[in-house]
């Protein structure tokens, strides 16, 4: 039976802010799992703390709700530990690149086959709007004192120097486009990051539903607003390493990705920035070391026999440490 | 020497050396010899926080019976270095014999630079009153005076003997064999047949023919050279014994054993002294051999993940327990205070994690080698709020091996974390033992939903944290359709989603923490404390400890019972939940009630005060960094029973 935007409703109620850049995650996220081939049952859901990670309680899938920060150590144990489910992680910015941002760069550094979506808006929305880790060094949102003095992180760029091996954005209210992001982030092979831009419509009064539109800017001839958001899709752009590749065309290609990752302003890029395959997953990795890792991982290996007598033979285990008294003819 | 005071199979053997110079291999093929030849032995092993260089010595005791401790005198210090000569030879009891270089007899003491000048002062103060020159030389006229024998080995003559007899011109690729000759020196002098040693030597280099050659032939050298300086038998000898095949083991791999036995699949781990040697034994027999069971490879598995930090190791252990599957994280006192918020989450969901902590001394990085029993108020108290937690304490290698199986039954029949809390001591240490039984501990999973039962969706929708009676609930994991569930470090509802209302946290909060008295209830009372009976009818003293002090306290009490005083001994296992009934009874009728620990205030007596309300008055404690030895309890025991008035604490300050 295929699954209806409306099986994954649940009864809690959503106290999401009116107007905020949650909704259209959700809604794409709920999008791309009824239109994606996964079984429900083995999707489960991943979140940090903050408003964005409410989104579990929302959603009709197993629902984790986790520690600040602390997403992706829970949801790639979950994974690693049974292979078979469909994991995605959720967090907001600060979440995952302030708090988080160490377990950030080592999920990179492993590349397990599963999928994290930030929902970028620049703030810390539930603790009223203090400054996160992606609002630009100067920037004075709503209710910050004193413009920022930070200077921000590049999630993209930061995501490649960590290794992960697909790098995407998308914005939260072009639901389309973040629906197609999600479905390929999942379909990959390794860790995929998307970086959803959301405005904040309660504290971040600068990166607005109406600036990212381009409100402020209309086109003299069409009298029409020019959005800030680009698809890179179409425009030539291409981020894919392919195993053929030589070493040279690797390097160029990552420099491509750098370089267009510092576009911002008036000019954001949207799409599929890198995608490595190339790279083995972690599971592959294990499965060097643990021949029977992905037929019998962790969560499905029978402990003990009926009786309740573990299945481990202990004598064949500590073989090396066991001294036979020896006779000597004395 | 007359024959009577020969000592046979009672002895205590040194050696030590600049640590990485193969000190622990040493004194691992001279307790495998012995262990060959049927003998028990008790190894106690000390080194500092470094990677080369500074001093690190291992004590093997060894008995014609079962012990568990070290003592305080060396009767054969086996030495290749002066530094080890310098630091230890006081130690070396009467009677007792030292082997050494004799090129250093000229060093002097002054001049090594990895000496502490606070050492190097009382050493020169102590030889200088006795009109000797601060050298080696010093050191030794020293022993000698005291009845000490020494024995002078040639090591770099029989290294060059060596070499020439395998062929070998470059002697720098013979020097490491200078601690296996040390040990083969001992040997010679203590009268145990070689063939043991070179037995040890071929399992230590199974797979390198040319080491275990060049190990052997310099063995028989120096076995001869010391033997040859024998005018008489020297007082300490070792005799082969029948004995039953027994293994001979450290607790990290005891602990290691017991999680595989026990079903533990996934372990995280962050890189820490003296945990991180468990993992590294777990990753190293990833794959092992099963029977029975649903698996068709009859391979049993386990995933050992390095992660950034504690917080990444015990937030994937989480997750990974989540699906199912047993999961731990090892660590020590730094790496537990940075998973104490991960500690709390799963708490809060209920999940059936395991830590297993070695204590080490604090706070901060502390002594990052040294052994502490410190950390037990603060892993009762982990984490901000209150919930539920099973925290036991393994007193030995046995009870490392099962508990390691105890803690998960615990952890899921009563669904909280559960943490097994060892020390240095138990971790580093290494024991003979009879091979522990794997299924004397059955395999218990709680309420675990077995299997995925289709069908529960149309009825009534699955409650991960459903009310019950003993507070436990049905527990399904990721993956099992029609068990839906959310988890949150929110307070939640039945089904797991945030709930602020005021009457579901109060329900909530006791469905879990009434968790605790079910647990309290159903965990047996054999698993909780240990009770050694005195001989006699009424004790003369009561001793109170937990964790590793339980081998010297044992050895001790054997010795104490020999002068005719009555000891008993309560060995408190679980902590929590308290078994406060259970300890109330056995410490209501002391006579003389003593606490041992290894820890300045003495927390379990704390712990003891205010679950019992019994104030345990006299305390033996020791914080220097160092386990205690069956002697000094024997004296401090002693001590207290002197004057109990005038012996409320006393501080036990043993160790090098």
């Amino acid at each position: 039976m295929a699954l209806k935007l409306t099986d994954l409703k649940t009864d809690v109620h959503n106290d999401w802010c009116p107007g905020c850049g949650d909704f259209g995650i959700e809604a794409s996220l709920k999008m791309a799992l009824t239109e994606m081939p996964v079984d429900i049952n083995k999707v489960a859901l991943f979140s940090g703390i903050g408003c964005s990670s409410k989104l579990v309680h929302f959603t009709n899938a197993f629902g984790i709700h986790t520690l600040h920060g602390r997403v992706l150590g829970y949801a790639q144990g979950a994974k690693l530990a049974n292979p078979d489910l469909e994991v995605i992680a959720v967090g907001g910015d600060g979440d995952g690149l302030g708090i988080g941002v160490g377990h950030f760069v080592h999920a990179g550094r492993r590349n397990i086959d599963m999928a994290y979506i930030i929902h970028d808006n620049g703030v810390y929305g539930l603790t009223k709007g203090q400054a996160s880790p992606t609002l630009h060094l100067g920037m004075q949102t709503k209710s910050l004192p004193e413009p920022n003095i930070n200077s921000n992180i590049n999630p993209i760029m930061l995501a490649l120097a960590s290794g992960f091996t697909f790098i995407a954005r998308s914005y939260a209210y072009n639901t389309r486009h973040l629906k197609e992001m999600i479905k390929k982030a999942v379909a990959h092979k390794g860790f995929a990051l998307i970086d959803a831009l959301q405005p904040c419509p309660t504290y971040n009064d600068i990166n607005t539903k109406e600036w990212y539109g381009g409100e402020d800017r209309v086109d003299p001839a069409t009298k029409r607003p020019m959005p800030r958001t680009y698809d890179l899709e179409g425009t030539g752009y291409n981020g894919t390493i392919t195993a053929d590749m030589s070493q040279d065309e690797v390097d160029k290609n990552l420099v491509q990705v750098i370089e267009k990752s510092r576009e911002w302003g008036d000019k954001i890029p949207i799409g599929i920035f890198y995608q490595n395959e190339t790279v083995p997953i972690y599971e592959e990795r294990i499965s060097e070391r643990i021949p029977s890792y992905m037929r019998e991982p962790p969560a499905r290996q029978q402990l003990a026999k009926n009786d309740g007598k573990s299945v481990v033979n202990l004598a064949n285990l500590s073989k090396e440490l066991l001294f036979e008294s020896l006779v000597l003819a004395q | 020497m007359s024959r009577a005071s020969v000592k046979v199979n009672d002895l205590s053997w040194m050696t030590g050396g600049p640590q990485g110079s193969g000190v622990d291999s040493s004194a691992n093929i001279f307790a495998g010899a012995c262990v060959l030849g049927g003998l028990w032995t008790f190894g106690l092993r000390e080194y500092y926080s470094s990677i080369k260089g500074p001093h690190s010595y291992f004590e093997v005791r060894v008995n014609g019976d079962k012990i568990r401790s070290h003592v305080n005198n060396v009767d054969v210090l086996a030495t290749f270095d002066a530094e080890t000569l310098i630091r230890h030879a006081e130690e070396v009891a009467l009677g007792g014999g030292i082997l050494y270089d004799p090129t250093f007899a000229n060093v002097e003491i002054d001049k090594i630079d990895s000496i502490e000048t606070p050492v190097v002062l009382r050493i020169k103060s102590r030889l200088t009153k006795q009109g000797l020159p601060g050298t080696v030389s010093g050191i030794l006229e020293e022993a000698k005076r005291r009845g000490v024998n020494l024995f002078s080995i040639p090591y770099n003559d029989i290294i060059a003997k060596t070499a020439a007899q395998i062929g070998e011109h470059q002697l720098s690729k013979l020097s490491r064999i200078v601690n296996v000759l040390s040990v083969s020196a001992s040997f010679g002098i203590l009268g145990f047949d070689e063939n043991y040693l070179n037995r040890s030597i071929e399992r230590a280099f199974a797979s390198k023919k040319k080491v275990v050659d060049m190990n052997e032939i310099g063995a028989k050298l120096a076995y001869d050279a010391a033997k040859s300086q024998l005018k008489q038998p020297f007082p300490f000898q070792l005799h082969p014994i029948q004995n039953q095949p027994r293994l001979l083991l450290m607790g990290v791999e005891a602990v290691a054993l017991g999680k595989l036995v026990g079903g533990c699949r996934v372990q995280t781990y962050y890189p820490i002294t003296p945990a991180a040697d468990e993992s590294e034994f777990l990753e190293s027999h990833g794959n092992f051999d099963i029977s029975g069971g649903n698996n068709p490879s009859q391979k049993g598995s386990i995933l050992v993940t390095q992660t950034e930090d504690e917080i990444a190791a015990i937030t994937m252990a989480t997750g990974a327990a989540l699906t199912g599957a047993r999961a731990a994280t090892s660590t020590s006192g730094p790496g537990f205070s940075l998973m104490v918020e991960g500690l709390g989450w799963a708490g809060m969901n209920e999940v059936p994690l395991v830590i297993t902590h070695y204590q080490r001394g604090g706070p901060a990085t502390g002594q990052p080698t040294r052994h502490e029993q410190g950390d037990l108020k603060f892993v009762l108290s982990a984490a901000h709020g209150e919930f539920p937690r099973i925290v036991l304490c393994s007193g030995d290698m046995e009870e490392s091996f099962y508990d390691a199986i105890r803690i998960f039954n615990y952890a899921e029949r009563f669904q909280m974390p559960g943490i097994h809390l060892i020390d240095k001591g138990l971790a580093n240490n290494s024991m003979t033992i009879s091979p522990p039984k794997g299924d004397l501990v059955p395999i218990q999973r709680g309420k675990l939903i077995q299997g995925d039962h289709q069908g529960n969706g149309d009825e009534e929708p699955y409650r991960r944290f459903a009310f019950t009676e003993d507070g436990v609930s049905p527990r399904a994991v990721l993956g099992m359709p029609s068990y839906r569930f959310w988890n949150t470090g929110d307070e939640h509802d039945e089904m797991g989603h945030i709930e602020e209302d005021p009457d579901n946290r109060v329900k909530m909060m006791t469905k879990r923490m009434t968790k605790l008295d079910t647990a309290a209830r159903e965990i047996s009372e054999e698993e909780k404390v240990n009770f050694f009976r005195s001989s006699k009818k009424q004790a003369d003293v009561t001793i109170v400890s937990w964790g590793s002090t339980k081998g010297p306290i044992l050895d001790a009490m054997k010795l104490l019972e020999r002068d005719g005083i009555g000891v008993e001994f309560l060995q408190i296992r679980l902590v929590s939940p308290f078994p406060t009934e259970t300890v109330k009874q056995k410490l209501a009728g002391a006579k003389l009630l003593v606490d041992i620990e290894q820890n300045y205030s003495g927390q379990m007596a704390a712990v003891i005060a205010e679950k019992t309300m019994i104030d345990v008055k006299n305390k033996i404690v020791k914080f220097n960094g160092r386990p205690m030895s069956q002697d000094e309890i024997y004296q401090s025991v002693k001590q207290v029973l002197s004057n109990p008035a005038q012996n409320k604490r006393v501080v036990l300050t043993l160790g090098a």
